[in-house]
């Protein structure tokens, strides 16, 4: 297992938990909220080195919830997930400080590595 | 009314119909320029007949003024002559007595006298009461003649003086008698016969001046010339020309004589007389000028007419056009605005559709993801590997199913600008795939023929599916069933890739040609936006392409394309 600490925010459950699991196959151990308010309330706990955090959520959006952290966690990285395709949130995103931006269906190898780059920088 | 003739004529002005049919275009031009040369023609003929009728009437009064002046003077002129005579010849059968008349030698003084101070007498005579010739001076011997049984001597008894008609007499000259009756207190009476030559009436005539081809001469009231005429003959024979009604101011009359001449005749009864003095003025010669003139205004009338029916027309014609340009603009560019607006809709649509799929899909991608690791994790045992193909399966066809959410948000916004290396020959085999099943159905013949050894270039995938979706798409659209077409790829250069559509469809005129890249430009009427090939002109001038069209009507089209293997900086910029 590596000591990464990653938090995933997704409010489609059975997604977001398959997800974890696959991860964790791959020896990346996650934390999952279910919304806005839940993930931020997991950082405040402990602070993770990069959140996935989806951009359509019920509750707080995926920006808002991207602005908060980076101000309340400058440190952590975010990997948005847009299951819109749509270049615009992404690079609205990248704008606000994510650390790149990944369109769903995911690619669990690209999500993988993308996620191993975002913590050597959390950690630089 | 013009209100009512408008609206109810032109009312197809009015209607908001998004194309007025060239039918209508035709009616409605001929209504233009009907109206507008009823509006036009109307005055100018009106115009054109009133100055024609009221110049005529000017003319022929300054025609005929001058004629019924001269004509009025020179009967003056006769009747005064006359009157003079008279009475010279009643001053001396008043102021001598019988006996003084009746001695040949004092009648002959006194003849001398006369004739030195008046022109034109022959003779003079003295007749008794009884009609005997008492004396006589003149070049006859006709003393003692009777004149008792002749009309004249009656008359002059009867009236106290006569003036006879012109007759040759015996002299075989024209010449008029003049009696003179006198009365003595003692009751005793005489008559005093004086002869005057009639030439002296042809001197007065020839002072009128008249023009070559006129014609003056005196009549008796019985038709008879008194003085010769050139025109219808010698002194005493009849007048061909009948006797116009009496009138003793100078009148003038339009008529045609025995020869058929038209003239105006103008001519006056004498008052003390039975002559009638006519003058005889041909028609023709005095209004030559006036037929010029006529000739002229038809001229001008007829070219006024041309002209107006050819710039009403030809400004009508502009006009329509330039409204029928109007209209056809506005139809269209109230159908790119539909089209744009359906477009709009069916994007919002799709956008929506493929974010709800997309988070499904995201489910069922993990769920066969996790399926597959964590069979990898397990031992062999018998059906594994067929599991494991399930669940290739599930996850290849959720990799379809990306494709389709991400095709149809590309349709949405057209986003993803993505240039990436890619190989033309895919490209174009993908994209010919999809309409396979159209050009199968119509026995079309779609054929490619990619060069293998096609350099990979730098190009946006969608937007060059876009563009090999409109070619072929009109190339399907021009040729008839059982018609090919011809898809090649050759590598132009080492820069440079290219490809050519190639069809045997209806092909394009050269006016079609020169516009087909233009905005709104379409000859699929009521069904094309005119967008599609304007679009494509777009796209391949933005991956640092060309396009080029070469085209015979009958023959078919071919669209050229020339492609960068390199992308060019501004492509990757819209791209990023």
């Amino acid at each position: 297992m590596k000591d990464w600490n990653i938090l995933l925010v997704d409010d489609e459950e059975d997604f977001v938990q398959t997800l974890a699991e696959r991860l964790e196959l791959r020896g990346i151990e996650c934390r999952v909220a279910l919304d806005g308010e839940a993930g931020l309330a997991a950082m405040a706990e402990s602070q993770p080195d990069v959140v996935v955090l989806d951009m359509f959520m019920p509750g707080i959006k995926g920006l808002e919830v991207l602005r908060l952290i980076r101000e309340r966690h400058p440190k952590v990285q975010v990997i948005l997930l847009t299951g819109q395709g749509a270049t615009k949130d992404g690079m609205d995103g990248m704008k606000l400080g994510a650390f790149d931006y990944m369109i769903k269906p995911l690619s669990i190898d690209d999500l993988t590595s993308k996620i191993g780059e975002a913590v050597k920088v959390a950690r630089s | 009314m013009l209100g009512d003739i408008f609206t109810r004529h032109f009312k197809d002005l009015h209607t908001s119909e998004d194309s007025i049919s060239p039918e209508r275009y035709e009616t409605l031009k001929r209504k233009i320029v009907g109206l507008m040369a009823v509006v036009t023609m109307v005055p100018l003929l009106l115009m054109a007949l009133i100055n024609f009728a009221e110049f005529q009437a000017t003319m022929s009064r300054e025609v005929q003024n001058p004629l019924r002046v001269i004509l009025g003077k020179t009967r003056n002129s006769i009747d005064l002559f006359l009157a003079e005579r008279v009475s010279t010849v009643a001053f001396i059968a008043q102021a001598y007595s019988f006996q003084d008349l009746s001695s040949e030698r004092d009648l002959a003084r006194i003849f001398r006298v006369m004739r030195k101070e008046f022109e034109g007498f022959m003779d003079l005579g003295l007749i008794d009461s009884k009609g005997h010739q008492v004396s006589y001076v003149g070049p006859y011997d006709l003393k003692g003649r009777d004149y008792s049984g002749q009309e004249w001597f009656a008359q002059v008894q009867a009236n106290g003086k006569y003036v006879s008609d012109v007759f040759l007499g015996y002299r075989n000259l024209p010449h008029v008698v003049i009696c003179v009756q006198h009365v003595a207190e003692s009751g005793e009476s005489w008559i005093l016969r004086a002869t005057l030559d009639t030439r002296q009436f042809e001197k007065i005539i020839a002072a009128m001046g008249l023009e070559p081809g006129s014609d003056a001469f005196l009549v008796n009231r019985k038709g008879i010339l008194q003085t010769s005429s050139y025109l219808y003959g010698d002194v005493l024979q009849p007048c061909p020309l009948p006797l116009p009604p009496v009138s003793y101011e100078a009148s003038v009359v339009s008529t045609t004589d025995p020869s058929g001449r038209d003239i105006y005749l103008s001519y006056a009864y004498f008052p003390n007389t039975d002559f009638v003095l006519m003058a005889a003025k041909p028609r023709l010669g005095v209004l030559t000028a006036w037929y010029n003139l006529r000739g002229d205004l038809l001229v001008i009338f007829l070219a006024g007419v041309v002209a107006t029916f050819y710039v009403v027309s030809r400004f009508t014609g502009l006009l329509l056009i330039r409204m029928r340009e109007a209209e056809e603009r506005r139809a269209l560019a109230f159908r790119q605005v539909e089209h744009a607006q359906k477009l709009s809709s069916i994007g919002r649509l799709a956008a929506g559709v493929a974010h709800e799929i997309n988070n499904p899909l995201a489910i069922i991608n993990e769920k066969a993801g996790l399926m597959k690791d964590l069979l990898a994790l397990q031992e062999d045992y018998p059906g594994k590997s067929k599991f494991l193909r399930q669940v290739e399966a599930i996850i290849s066809a959720v990799e379809r199913c990306r494709g389709i959410t991400h095709r149809m948000l590309g349709f949405a916004r057209r986003m993803d600008v993505k240039i990436e290396a890619l190989s033309l020959n895919e490209v174009i085999t993908e994209t010919s795939s999809f309409l396979q099943r159209e050009a199968e159905s119509r026995n079309v013949s779609l054929s490619l023929e990619l060069d293998p050894a096609l350099s990979r270039i730098e190009s946006d995938r969608g937007q060059l599916q876009q563009v090999i979706l409109n070619i072929l798409n009109n190339a399907l659209a021009a040729i008839p069933d059982r018609g090919t077409i011809a898809v090649r790829t050759w590598n132009q250069g080492e820069e440079h890739v290219g490809f050519s559509i190639q069809d045997n469809g209806c092909g394009m005129s050269e006016d079609t040609l020169k516009c087909i890249f233009e905005p709104f430009f379409t000859t699929k009427r009521g069904k094309g936006t005119g967008l599609g090939l304007s679009i494509t002109y777009g796209i391949i001038k933005r991956l640092g392409g060309e396009v080029s069209v070469q085209s015979q009507e009958q023959v078919g089209s071919t669209f050229t394309v020339l492609l960068p293997v390199m992308a060019p900086p501004t492509a990757a910029v819209e791209a990023a």
